[in-house]
C-alpha cells in the first residue's frame, strides 16, 4: 500500500513538475524556475516562449529543463538547489520574489550562472535582467485616458514591490498626459494569478464605476469580466486578445527570446559576466500588441508615443511630477534615475489609493 | 451597486458551498477526503473541456460531475478497499489532481470558455430586488440550494441518511448491526467527489469561463475548512460560505472605494474571520462532539 501511495506521489510529482528534460550527455542544460503553470496565458507563458526560441534556436549546443508552480519563498530555494544539482550550467529565475533564494542558492554553485528577472541583486554568478514594462503603461495610460468617458480607470495590482508600483505610476502619468483630472482606483489581489480572484477584483472595480480596467495579475480573468461589462480593457504580459476580441485595447507583451539567445550564447562562448540589463520598448524585449478596437486618432498617437519612447526623445518619467501627497518629486525636465524607479515605494500624484507598506 | 456585490458574493461562495456539502457527506460517513482540491480542478478541466469541444455547458456540467465522481472512486478504492491511510491518500489524490488536470487541459490554456447562461423565471424574477439575485441565476446555483435542501433532509430525515450517521459515529457497532459500511462509504465518497467535480464546473463555466491550471487555487481547502466551521451541518454551510464570500468580496470593495486600511489585512479578514468564528463555535465543546463524526478519519477492516 505505502508503495502504490509513494508511486502516486512520485507520478503526481512528474506530471505536475518536472518535464522536457532529455538526457543527453554533452549538451549544455539549461534551466528555468516559473512562479506559475507554463500555460498561464501571461507572465510565465511569455518565458516559456522565451525558453523555445532559446531551444530552436541553440537546441544543438543546450537542452532546457524548467520547474513551474514555483512558489515565491523558501521553497523556491529548494527548488533552485535542485536545479543546480541536476547539473545546470545556467538557471533562469523568472519572478521577484526568488531574488533571495537565487542569490542564495548561487553562492552555493559558484560554477553556474544565475540569471534573476526583475530583481536588483546581483553578485558574481547573479545577473539580473528586466524589462521597462513601464514605458508600455505610459503609452495605455494615454490611450485609456482618451477611452475613458468617465477619467477613472480600475487597476487590478498583484503585490505592492516596485515594479508593480512604478507600473501604476507609468500608467497615471501617461493618462495625465492627456487628460490632467484622470484618476485610478487601485485593488491589491494579493495574487499573481488566481482567476477568481482576479474576476472579482475586477467586478468590484467596475461596480465602482471604472470604465476601463488594466491588470498586473497573470490571468485573463479580468478582461472576461470587462467583455461581459462591456468596458474595456488591457492585457498584461502576452497578447490576451482571444479573450477580448472586442474588449482589448492593446497588451504588454513579453518578449524574452532574443534575450534569452543572447546571454545563453554568451554563456557558452565564455563571455558571459554579471551584468544588471534593464532593456526596453528599442530593444524589442518588450513590444505593443496590435492596437485594436480604437478611433484611428487614438492609435496614431499610441503609435507616436511609442516612437518617442523607442528613440529615446520621451521618457515616461520626466518632470515636474508631484507625488501623491503634492510634494514635489521631479523638476520639470528632471528624468527618474534607474536607482530610483527600480526601489519605487510611492505614489504620484493622482492615484486614488493608500500605497501597502 | 449593493446588488452587484451581492451578485458577486454569490458567484463566489456557490462553488464553496457546493464542495464543503459534498465533504460533508463523505465526512459524515466516517471519511475524511483530503483530496477536494483535486477532485475540484478534476471537475473544472473535465467541464471545460468538454462544454469547449461539444459548445454545450451543460454537457460540461455533466462531464465536471463525472470527472469529479471518478477521481474520487481512486480515493475510495485505496481507502476502503485497500484500506490505505486517508490523510496521506487524500494529500496524493489533490496532487495527482493538479498535476494531472495540468496535462489534460494543456491544448485548452487560453481558448475561449463556453460561459452558463443563467435561467431566468418569468414573473418571479421580477420582483425588485430579489428577483434578479435569487431568480435570474445559473444551474448551479440552483443545484447548491437544492443540494442543500436536499443533504439535510438526507442527513435527518431519511432512514439511509441515519444509518450513514451511525457509520459515520460507530463503524464497528454499524457493521455489527448489518449495515453494509464499505458500501454505503463508497457512495458517500463518490457524492463528496461529484460534488467538488460539480463545483470545478462552476469555476470553469461561470466563475471564470476558462481553463488556467490551478484555477481552484485553494478553494478545496477553503471546503473543507468550512466542513469544520459548519460542524458537520449542511444550512452553516451555506451560512459560513456565504460568510467568507461576503468578507473576500467585501474587502475588495473596500479597497476599490479607498478606505485606506492596508490590503494585506484586508486580504486576510475572510481567514482571519474564520478562525474568529472557529474559536466561538468550539467554545461548546460538547455541542461540538454532538456532531463531530466520532469515526472520522478512522480505517475499516471489516471482519477482523
Amino acid at each position: 500500500m505505502k508503495k502504490l501511495i509513494i508511486a502516486l506521489a512520485a507520478s503526481a510529482a512528474v506530471l505536475g513538475g518536472m518535464s522536457g528534460a532529455a538526457q543527453a550527455q554533452e549538451k549544455t542544460k539549461v534551466c528555468f524556475i516559473y512562479v506559475g503553470p507554463k500555460t498561464d496565458g501571461g507572465w510565465t507563458q511569455a518565458h516559456d516562449i522565451g525558453r523555445q526560441a532559446l531551444e530552436k534556436a541553440l537546441g544543438d549546443k543546450i537542452e532546457t529543463a524548467f520547474l513551474e508552480n514555483v512558489p515565491e519563498g523558501p521553497d523556491a530555494e529548494r527548488a533552485i538547489e535542485r536545479m543546480a544539482r541536476s547539473n545546470c550550467a545556467m538557471i533562469y529565475t523568472t519572478s521577484f520574489g526568488f531574488m533571495d533564494a537565487t542569490v542564495k542558492v548561487a553562492a552555493k554553485f559558484p560554477k553556474v550562472k544565475f540569471e534573476h528577472a526583475t530583481g536588483f541583486k546581483a553578485s558574481e554568478n547573479v545577473a539580473t535582467y528586466n524589462s521597462r514594462f513601464y514605458e508600455g503603461r505610459y503609452i495605455q495610460g494615454q490611450i485609456a485616458a482618451k477611452m475613458s468617458k468617465k477619467g477613472l480607470a480600475g487597476y487590478i495590482a498583484s503585490f505592492p514591490i516596485p515594479e508593480v508600483v512604478m507600473g501604476i505610476n507609468a500608467f497615471e502619468l501617461g493618462a495625465k498626459s492627456v487628460n490632467p483630472d484622470f484618476k485610478i482606483k487601485v485593488v491589491w489581489a494579493n495574487t499573481w494569478a488566481d482567476p477568481g480572484k482576479e474576476a472579482d477584483a475586477a467586478k468590484a472595480l467596475v461596480d465602482q464605476g471604472v470604465d476601463i480596467l488594466t491588470q498586473h495579475t497573470d490571468t485573463t480573468a479580468p478582461i472576461q469580466v470587462a467583455a461581459e461589462r462591456g468596458i474595456m480593457a488591457f492585457g498584461q504580459a502576452s497578447d490576451m486578445i482571444a479573450a477580448g476580441p472586442k474588449t482589448q485595447l492593446t497588451a504588454i507583451v513579453d518578449t524574452w527570446g532574443p534575450y534569452y539567445i543572447k546571454r545563453t550564447k554568451a554563456a557558452l562562448d565564455g563571455t558571459w559576466k554579471s551584468e544588471q540589463i534593464w532593456d526596453g520598448l528599442k530593444d524589442g524585449i518588450l513590444t505593443m500588441a496590435p492596437y485594436t478596437n480604437m478611433p484611428d486618432d487614438v492609435k496614431a498617437m499610441a503609435e507616436e508615443t511609442e516612437a518617442k519612447i523607442k528613440s529615446g526623445e520621451l521618457h515616461p518619467f520626466t518632470g515636474p511630477i508631484k507625488k501623491q501627497d503634492g510634494s514635489e518629486w521631479l523638476k520639470a525636465g528632471e528624468k527618474a534615475e534607474d536607482g530610483v524607479l527600480l526601489g519605487m515605494n510611492f505614489y504620484v500624484e493622482g492615484v486614488d489609493d493608500k500605497l501597502p507598506k | 451597486m449593493f446588488e452587484a456585490i451581492l451578485l458577486t458574493v454569490m458567484t463566489a461562495a456557490t462553488p464553496l458551498v457546493i464542495a464543503a456539502l459534498g465533504e460533508l457527506v463523505t465526512e459524515r460517513s466516517g471519511v475524511l477526503n483530503l483530496g477536494v482540491e483535486g477532485m475540484m480542478i478534476m471537475g473544472a478541466v473535465c467541464a471545460f473541456a468538454t462544454a469547449h469541444m461539444t459548445g454545450s455547458p451543460y454537457l460540461g456540467i455533466l462531464a465536471g460531475i463525472g470527472g469529479g465522481a471518478l477521481f474520487s472512486l481512486l480515493f475510495g478504492f485505496l481507502t476502503l478497499t485497500l484500506v490505505a491511510n486517508q490523510v496521506a491518500t487524500g494529500l496524493a489524490l489533490t496532487i495527482l489532481g493538479l498535476g494531472v488536470s495540468g496535462q489534460l487541459g494543456e491544448s485548452f490554456v487560453g481558448l475561449a470558455g463556453t460561459k452558463l447562461q443563467p435561467i431566468v423565471f418569468p414573473v418571479l424574477s421580477d420582483i425588485p430586488f430579489i428577483g434578479r439575485v435569487l431568480f435570474a441565476q445559473d444551474l448551479i446555483f440552483y443545484l447548491s440550494i437544492v443540494l442543500i435542501i436536499g443533504v439535510n433532509w438526507f442527513l435527518f430525515k431519511s432512514r439511509t441518511g441515519l444509518k450513514m450517521r451511525a457509520i459515520g459515529d460507530n463503524h464497528g457497532s454499524a457493521h455489527a448491526l448489518g449495515i453494509n459500511v464499505v458500501r454505503t462509504r463508497y457512495l458517500a465518497v463518490l457524492f463528496g467527489g461529484a460534488c467538488a467535480g460539480l463545483a470545478g464546473a462552476q469555476l470553469s463555466l461561470v466563475y471564470t469561463p476558462q481553463w488556467v491550471e490551478n484555477m481552484s487555487a485553494g478553494r478545496g481547502w477553503i471546503a473543507l475548512a468550512l466542513v469544520v466551521f459548519a460542524s458537520w451541518r449542511p444550512w452553516r454551510i451555506l451560512a459560513g460560505g456565504y460568510l467568507f464570500g461576503a468578507v473576500t468580496i467585501g474587502q475588495l470593495h473596500a479597497q476599490a472605494f479607498g478606505v485606506g486600511i492596508p490590503s494585506q489585512f484586508l486580504s486576510a479578514l475572510p481567514y482571519a474571520a474564520t478562525i474568529v468564528v472557529l474559536v466561538i463555535i468550539s467554545h461548546n465543546r460538547r455541542t461540538t462532539l454532538i456532531n463531530t463524526p466520532a469515526s472520522l478519519g478512522k480505517p475499516f477492516v471489516p471482519d477482523r
